[in-house]
């Protein structure tokens, strides 16, 4: 069969499962585009940013756990999603970015709209390609799937000159779609030496994060836990690995947890660390995290194991695999004193929610909101006081429910992750928590919310500032508000009724509750702004460079 | 016009300070970018490279000399992760290659 390498590209996507792809046509990415028209299988979204694209990408991976792929042209377009690819590398999340670049002849000319991304997307990439010809192509697309969804996950950049996507090839047969390379090997000694461990334990502390919630691990994890006795704590990335009222499950840890979750790690005798990377946002100063504890570390990513703290027993592989391994192993065990204990911190710090039953306040609207869906609906986040706030009150179930920016912990991720996730769940309520710092950065996503029809209910908590810097220069430094403070109020209101938007704001809401109920079950996009006051706080909170144990507030 | 002085570190090349890693790479355009990146990125410092394709030109053999210092094993474990490193080996810092290389860089 002789076809062009754009048709080519298209089919292979195809191939791959691939239904939806965001992006934005421009001169370099013409050839693709053209192909992509003639697809009855792909559903095209035209962003009005390639971040937004990118990210869109990003919020259908994060919900299915499969490889979503995004489009951009050349220079400007393939410079616009390094953001997102950034972000996705950071909390490994398997993006496919396909970007035009100029025609290979015309590669190192400074060519109109040449840059270089190959270079530029080295150090944010799990891997990437530039395709020489258009034969490579049988071989690249494949392999970045593969390369995307194996092991720890991570984004691809494949950028194609428009000569190889007009190019043609004659072939004989189709390559084999790339799928997850098979699972990294351990060795039942150290699964027996970690057993045992957990056995003698007499306070350990199982510690969850995102490496859970991309093996598909939560319930191994949750009858790790029941069987064990094992108190558990989550990362911002393993919330909803595991119910978040089941009475074992401590919550999140580190900068914003409960002032118990930290208290009670400090005590820990053996943390069981499973797909977590002791990032500084949990551990706090790393030299004092946990100090009384021998750790096992269990990740998919062997260079993660020691990177940051001395692993006593270090098991690279899949979390799901090794949990099973372990768990004939695993004597049943009470633990009566140890979680006794754990009660007694718990009832002394618990996790305070000033304004809880107050729905004007971040986290009575957050609770109302939850109130109002069900463990079906699917919450992401932008990034500052509302994520904090979200991520400690909202009460969480399910895996893949729960989308945020952890690692790189981008503004602007939130709008179009939702828009992704909807495109993905269609038949699911989205809901984007969002600051009004953080909205601004990709508003223009509210005209492809709406020209997609997209079920996705955004609650903007509107304090008209950069709430967490405004936070950390209140107490770090002495108060001096600077750049922290925005001058003028938008109405985004209008603004998004201006996008074709139905808003409502509950500051003007004869009745708030009802309001807010209306808005979350009508079907469609919808913006429910809430005005909050600049002065509320996160807390407790763990100051920038300080340990876990020294948080201020409760 | 800049006079380039020519003189031979006496630091370099030493078995406490430096250790040699011979890499197997794929031969690609962007291999060395990829492997300089990440030693620039997470600012361990790479003091010699040397690169040549081997066999049929689909793979290269890079030697690098490197300081030695606790990170190295996360290093090598970075450089592994790395699509297009087949293999690292270490060596030590007065290895052979980088002292017959010396007499084009040093007279």
């Amino acid at each position: 069969m002789k076809i062009t390498g754009a048709q080519l590209i298209i089919h292979l996507l195809e191939r791959q499962g691939i239904r939806t792809i965001a992006g934005i046509p421009g001169g370099a990415n013409l050839p693709l585009y053209d192909a992509l028209s003639q697809s009855d299988k792909i559903r095209h979204i035209l962003t009005r940013h390639e971040q937004g694209a990118a990210f869109i990408a990003q919020g259908m991976a994060r919900v299915s756990g499969r490889p979503a792929v995004c489009f951009a042209t050349s220079g400007p377009g393939a410079v616009n999603t390094l953001t997102a690819i950034a972000d996705a590398r950071m909390d490994s999340i398997p993006v496919i970015c396909i970007t035009g670049q100029v025609s290979g002849g015309m590669i190192g000319t400074d060519a109109f709209q040449e840059i270089d991304t190959y270079g530029m997307s080295i150090p944010i990439t799990k891997h990437n390609f530039l395709v020489r010809s258009v034969d490579e192509l049988l071989e690249v697309i494949p392999k970045a799937f593969c390369i995307a969804a194996s092991g720890r996950p991570g984004p691809v950049l494949i950028d194609i000159p428009r000569d190889v996507q007009s190019g043609f090839l004659e072939f004989e047969e189709w390559p084999e779609p790339g799928r997850p390379s098979s699972l990294p090997q351990f060795k039942m000694q150290d699964i027996k030496e970690a057993a045992k461990m957990i056995n003698n334990a007499r306070r350990p502390v199982l510690y969850l994060g995102g490496g859970i919630i991309h093996a598909e691990a939560g319930n191994t994890a949750l009858r790790l836990m029941e069987k064990a006795s094992l108190p558990a704590v989550a990362t911002l990335m393993g919330l909803g690995a595991v119910p978040s009222d089941h009475p074992l499950f401590m919550g999140m840890l580190g900068m914003h947890a409960a002032r118990y979750t930290n208290l009670a790690l400090e005590e820990c005798d053996l943390l069981i660390a499973v797909g977590v990377r002791f990032d500084d946002r949990a551990t706090g100063r790393v030299e004092r995290f946990c100090s009384k504890a021998a750790i096992i570390h269990i990740d998919i990513d062997p260079a993660e194991i020691g990177k940051l703290k001395l692993a006593h027993t270090g098991i690279a592989g899949d979390a799901g695999q090794v949990m099973e391994a372990l768990l004939p192993l695993i004597d049943s065990n009470l633990r009566r004193e140890w979680l006794g204990h754990i009660e007694e911190l718990k009832r002394h710090y618990p996790l305070q929610m000033p304004g809880k039953d107050d729905p004007s306040t971040p986290y009575g609207l957050i609770t109302q909101v939850a109130a109002f869906l069900d463990d079906n609906a699917v919450i992401t986040t932008d990034v500052g006081q509302h994520q904090m706030w979200t991520a400690q009150a909202y009460p969480l179930s399910r895996p893949r429910c729960w989308l945020t920016s952890g690692g790189l912990g981008t503004m602007g991720f939130g709008l179009p992750a939702a828009i992704g996730a909807a495109l993905a769940l269609p038949d699911r309520t989205v809901v984007c928590f969002s600051g009004d710092g953080s909205l601004m950065m990709n508003i223009q996503e509210l005209a492809t919310a709406v020209e997609e029809n997209i079920n996705v209910k955004i609650v903007l908590l509107d304090n008209n500032a950069l709430g967490l810097v405004r936070q950390q220069q209140d107490l770090f430094f002495d108060g001096r508000f600077f750049a922290s403070d925005y001058r003028y109020r938008p109405d985004f209101v209008r603004i998004a009724e201006g996008f074709g938007m139905r808003a409502v704001s509950l500051g003007s809401a004869v009745d708030p509750a009802a309001t807010l109920a209306d808005a979350l079950s009508t079907p469609g996009p919808y913006l429910i702004h809430a005005p909050i006051s600049a002065d509320e706080r996160v807390y407790p909170m763990v100051p920038p460079g300080g340990a876990n144990i020294d948080m201020i507030g409760d | 016009m800049i006079e380039a002085t020519y003189e031979r570190p006496n630091t370099l090349l030493s078995r406490e300070r430096h250790t040699i890693l011979e890499l197997i790479v794929n031969n690609h355009p962007g291999v060395m970018s990829h492997i300089c990146g990440l030693f620039a990125r997470r600012a361990y410092n790479m003091n010699g490279i040397f690169c040549l394709p081997f066999g049929n030109g689909s793979r290269s053999r890079i030697w690098l000399l490197v300081d030695k210092d606790q990170r190295l094993e996360q290093m090598i474990k970075q450089m592994l992760k790395l699509e297009d490193v087949l293999r690292v080996q270490q060596h030590d810092g007065n290895h052979e290659v980088f002292v017959q290389l010396e007499r084009f860089f040093y007279f």
